[in-house]
């Protein structure tokens, strides 16, 4: 019997360790939330490309979740989900994410994200919802946007 | 294509967000945001009303400076404003504000739950998308009691637009997964079922979730899911590349989809229908021979896709276990992927082997791999990698390979890494000993264990190798030598000396005859390590010296000697100075006879589960066995051989083992713990079944049930009272459901760390009652109340209650309570009212010997009737009058109610004043055995007449 799949939480940081975008699916205090942050960028950023995008984590506070991640120039994309769930189909849940995020920032850079965190979070909510993968085809999720970004 | 400036739309918040970037110091940007905040709060305040441009602007700011990661106490009303703004980007930010920053003040929330509601009956699917978003992100239990019945009206109407089904479908399962008492799917699940086949790719792929979602916890109501998902991804597999456009990507038709389609076949056994398990074997195959095609493109996000739906798929293969063609085939594709260039797909072939390795028919297959897996534990640069390899190794594992495996793990330890050592530590133990041939074979492995990684060698291997040896008296004198000589070494670990000074105190005398290893040799190669070890392992050997004393008599001057110089018989650790004055008392006073009983040889110790296998278990998470004795041997560390006092020595050693009290031929004792269900098929499956998560929960010996009883007829009340500690529960039952109010009270003034509540349910009550519940924040301040909820489902008549464990860390020590939830049958009673006709009707029927049982008993105190009725009536059940001749007796009817069925039930109550005896009789209304009502008939016996 699988367990119940689903995204804990995608998080975007630098390799600063700041974070550019945090949505969280599960319920976490603050204080935990800021744990989990720290942890994800202490973990992920001493890897390097030779080793798998996919990182457990024992810690007591992430028992039984796995980090996926992918690198883009000074940006981590990580998105934590249950260690049953499939790696290569949240891995490239991540590259389709920022395929679109590329394509509606007209080349998206870091400082895009920064000013516009409150349209990342529409972006996120057309592809990722309650946990799980809400929609995949770019042609749509960016039809979506372009209508949405055409209101008033 | 469309693209956003930065910031377009709102001036001043672009403005602002670069004042922070541009801020030199934390000291500049808190000086810049306290401006900021009281800028908008002038703003707020003011006699002008804001229009809604400005109100989003400040809004979207203070969500901005909440990010950052600064306390908000205002703007919720201006956000909760927004909401009502008919402009869109109004409405985004206001539920943007609302998600991000939950508030549970009632007055807000019902506003809230006002615009969501108005949004939701717009018509509008960019509104009603914006609310269903909202309630998804939020989910709390407020929103499902306002929408978990509008939302699947929403999501299976006709008219409702694609976007606005896929947000609905998810949104539902946010609401499911946190109140699924609130979610009644009954009459929509055909309907949604039936969302498996709607033309919009993207509504299959939000609805699948949901569905997923919904089978786990009900396959029956959701078994005609399987035929659809099977046909749905038959024309995906078998379609060409580009045949669904919007949703091929890097050539791979619907990957993600696919993925979901195979993790929902997941949650059921292989199609019974012919055609639909042929179709999908036809699928498996497909996907199996696509991975052998060249590529389409060489992006790795094309291989990636690929692969992902080739993983799922043999993730269901592994999952059916009966199809041996294709078992063997998935596992000659990892083992191509064993070897490719991809860390990613070494890695997670390595782990999909693992798997495989614990089916029958594919362990032999697995095991041909072996050289591959031990060069990447060898060679591969990612820890995470080399895990994985070492935990496939340990699933291959089996007589035939034992010994070539236990070795490249050994030598593997020389270098491994901290992080994984002594769980790599407990796998060669529990290998070590599960195959073992000869014992001195294992007890070489364990000693070199020791010797390699002996800070990592937890008290569990090295009380097991203690306990095997003094069972098998093959070994003792072979472990004897080869510790004594292993204690030659200069520097050796100390659980090498704790290991040395017990074999040595019980079985010295088997290698005494050797000059080289005389007793007095024994004795100072064991005393010249004493000063280098901790009080524990002094003790320890304190305890060796004086069984040395009885095994050798010329021993006795030279230990008297040392047991009498002042740093034993004045040692300031109290427990080493009274060992050091009670041996050397006992050996002067004590005759030889005497002396010879006390100190007598270790008996052997009750075979049971392997401590080392409850330990790695436990170590593999939350859903495994958890130890609690674990604990207790731990602090009591060196004492094995302690005060020469046997009986005690016994009861620690023994506690050190796992509950499980049946004894076994084998060795480990593993299969009295192996899954009922699993099959025994090779021993490498067997192992793996014990070391996945699932294995059943041995009680805990020490389960506190006085709380328990006083439950049987009553609902609300303490459960559990102690110094640190108050659990109250508040419980209500409707039909087979009930939910159980759990509050943790601190009593203390001190903050309780690591606490956590674990509910169990040990045995075949896993497949009676269905218990869920959600982990509880991990601080409890001091004088603070948390609460807990669990949901109680009760699927068929059960008898045992489900355990509640709770840990926690109260001034550094860790406290451990487990206390049995009072979850009876009763509880799910139905009053039945009928009347004496009736009941004595039914009552004739009720004949057969399994469907009466009848109960005499004393009564403990006086029988007062309000009290009797009382007690009754929190039974469950309708006492009814008026309908027994006789008017001393209680006459009661109820219905219990289960998901399985329901089991009508009459009981009769007959006191005997003069007697002071009651007599109970209670038919059951069910054509099979149905034992529980005795039981719970035993339950009311003591309490009935005492409160």
């Amino acid at each position: 019997m699988t367990s119940i799949s689903e995204i804990r939480f995608i998080l975007i940081q630098n390799r600063a360790g700041k974070t550019r975008l945090a949505k969280w699916y599960m319920q976490f205090d603050d204080d935990e939330k800021q744990k989990l942050i720290e942890e994800v960028h202490a973990v992920v950023t001493v890897r390097d490309a030779k080793h798998t995008n996919f990182v457990e984590v024992r810690d007591k506070s992430f028992r039984n979740f796995k980090i996926i991640y992918r690198r883009y120039a000074g940006l981590y994309f990580c998105i934590c989900v249950d260690v049953t769930d499939n790696n290569l189909a949240y891995l490239e849940g991540i590259h389709n994410f920022v395929e679109v995020l590329n394509e509606y920032f007209h080349n998206v850079c870091e400082l895009d994200l920064v000013f516009n965190f409150y349209k990342v979070y529409t972006v996120v909510d057309e592809m990722f919802l309650a946990g799980e993968i809400r929609e995949t085809s770019q042609t749509k999720v960016l039809k979506q946007l372009l209508m949405l970004q055409s209101l008033e | 294509m469309p693209a956003v400036s930065k910031g377009d739309g709102m001036r001043g918040l672009a403005v602002f967000i670069s004042d922070i970037r541009n801020c030199k110091s934390k000291e500049a940007e808190i000086k810049r945001i306290n401006k900021e905040l009281a800028n908008i709060r002038s703003k707020f305040k003011g006699d002008k009303a804001l229009d809604g441009y400005s109100k989003k602007k400040y809004v979207c700011k203070l969500l901005f400076i909440f990010l950052l990661g600064h306390d908000i106490d205002f703007g919720h009303m201006e956000a909760v404003n927004l909401l009502s703004s008919n402009k869109y980007t109004e409405k985004q930010i206001g539920y943007l504000f609302i998600s991000v920053l939950v508030n549970s003040n009632s007055e807000l929330i019902r506003l809230i739950n006002n615009a969501i509601k108005n949004d939701l009956s717009s018509r509008n699917p960019t509104f009603m998308c914006l609310a269903l978003h909202c309630i998804a992100n939020v989910g709390s239990r407020e929103m499902a009691e306002a929408f978990a019945s509008e939302i699947p009206r929403i999501l299976v109407a006709g008219d409702t637009m694609d976007s606005v089904k896929q947000s609905a479908a998810l949104c539902l399962l946010r609401l499911y997964k946190t109140s699924p008492d609130l979610v009644l799917m009954g009459e929509w699940t055909s309907r949604v079922v039936h969302l498996l086949n709607d033309q919009h790719m993207g509504v299959v792929t939000a609805a699948i979730s949901l569905i997923t979602c919904l089978s786990q916890k009900n396959p029956d109501e959701f078994k005609t899911c399987v035929s659809l998902a099977v046909s749905r991804l038959s024309r995906i597999v078998s379609s060409a590349s580009t045949d669904l456009q919007d949703y091929t990507y890097y050539f791979v038709p619907a990957p993600w989809l696919s993925c979901k389609l195979l993790r929902l076949l997941q949650c059921y056994p292989p199609p019974e229908d012919g055609a639909v398990k042929g179709r999908l074997v036809e699928c498996l195959e497909t996907i199996l021979n696509k991975a052998q095609e060249p590529p389409k493109s060489k992006k790795v996000q094309h291989s990636n896709a690929k692969n992902a739906i080739l993983f799922e798929a043999i993730s269901l293969i592994i999952h059916y276990d009966s199809e041996p063609n294709l078992l063997v085939r998935a596992c000659n594709q990892l083992g191509q992927f064993l070897q490719h260039r991809e860390t990613n797909l070494r890695y997670l072939a390595l782990e999909s082997m693992c798997t495989l390795a614990s089916s029958e028919f594919s362990h032999e297959a697995v095991k041909t791999h072996i050289e591959t897996v031990i060069n990447a534990l060898k060679t591969e640069r990612d820890v995470s990698v080399r895990q994985r390899a070492a935990d496939l190794l340990y699933a291959m594992c089996d007589r035939s390979n034992a010994k070539q495996i236990v070795a490249e793990m050994l030598s593997y330890l020389e270098t491994a890494d901290y992080s994984i050592r002594e769980e790599m530590v407990l796998k060669v133990a529990i290998l070590a000993e599960k195959y073992a041939v000869d014992y001195s074979w294992y007890v070489d492995t364990i000693l070199n264990l020791i010797r390699i990684a002996g800070d990592y060698v937890s008290e569990e291997v090295w009380y097991r190798v203690i306990q095997i040896v003094i069972n098998r008296d093959d070994v003792q004198g072979y472990a004897a030598k080869t510790v004594f000589e292993a204690l030659q070494a200069p520097a050796c670990h100390e659980n090498m000396v704790k290991v040395g000074g017990y074999i040595l105190g019980e079985f010295g005398n088997l290698i005494a005859g050797d000059p080289r290893s005389s007793p007095l040799v024994q004795f100072n190669l064991l005393h010249s390590k004493f000063h280098l070890c901790s009080v524990p392992t002094r003790a320890l050997l304190l305890s060796a010296y004086i069984k040395f004393i009885n095994l050798f008599p010329e021993t006795k001057a030279t230990i008297q000697e040392v047991l009498r110089c002042d740093s034993q018989i004045r040692n300031s650790d109290v427990e080493l100075q009274q060992r050091a004055v009670e041996y050397l008392k006992l050996s002067s006073i004590a005759s030889t006879d005497v002396l010879a009983t006390v100190l007598e040889e270790m008996p052997p110790f009750p075979e049971r589960e392997s401590s080392i296998l409850a330990k790695l278990k436990k170590k593999k998470g939350p859903g495994a066995v958890s130890v609690t004795e674990l604990e207790d041997s731990k602090r009591e560390g060196g004492e094995l051989n302690g005060g020469g006092d046997r009986g005690q020595d016994t009861a620690t050693m023994a506690a050190s083992n796992a509950s499980t009290p049946s004894p076994s031929a084998d060795l480990l004792g593993i299969r009295s713990t192996a899954p009922l269900g699993a099959a025994p098929a090779s021993a490498g499956s067997l192992l793996v079944d014990v070391f996945s998560e699932a294995g059943p929960t041995a009680p805990s010996a020490a389960v506190n049930d006085d709380g328990f009883l006083r439950f049987v007829c009553k609902n609300n009340g303490v459960l559990f009272e102690n110094q640190l500690l108050q659990i109250g529960i508040k419980s209500e039952y409707r039909q087979n459901l009930g939910r159980m109010y759990l509050f943790y009270g601190n009593k203390t003034s001190v903050q309780f760390a690591s606490f956590t509540t674990t509910v169990s349910c040990p045995g075949e009550l896993q497949s009676q009652l269905n218990v869920q519940t959600k982990p509880v924040e991990p601080l409890v301040e001091g004088g603070a109340q948390i609460q807990q909820v669990l949901n109680i489902e009760c699927l068929t008549d059960f008898s045992d209650a489900p355990l509640l464990n709770i840990k926690f860390r109260y001034g550094g020590a860790l406290q451990n309570l487990t206390l049995k939830l009072p979850v009876t049958i009763n509880k799910f009673f139905q009053p039945t009212e009928m009347t004496s006709h009736d009941f004595f009707q039914r009552w004739k029927q009720l004949s057969q010997p399994q469907q009466e049982a009848q109960k005499i008993f004393k009564a403990n105190n006086s029988m007062d009737t309000e009290v009797l009725k009382a007690k009754l009536l929190g039974l469950g059940t309708a006492l009814l009058d008026n309908v027994d001749p006789n008017p001393e007796n209680y006459v009661c009817a109820g219905v219990i109610q289960t998901k399985s069925q329901q089991v009508g039930c009459l009981l009769r109550l007959e006191p005997n004043a003069q007697a002071q005896v009651q007599h109970t009789d209670s038919p059951e209304r069910v054509s099979h055995n149905y034992s529980s009502i005795p039981n719970f008939l035993h339950y009311l016996s003591p309490y009935s007449v005492n409160i």
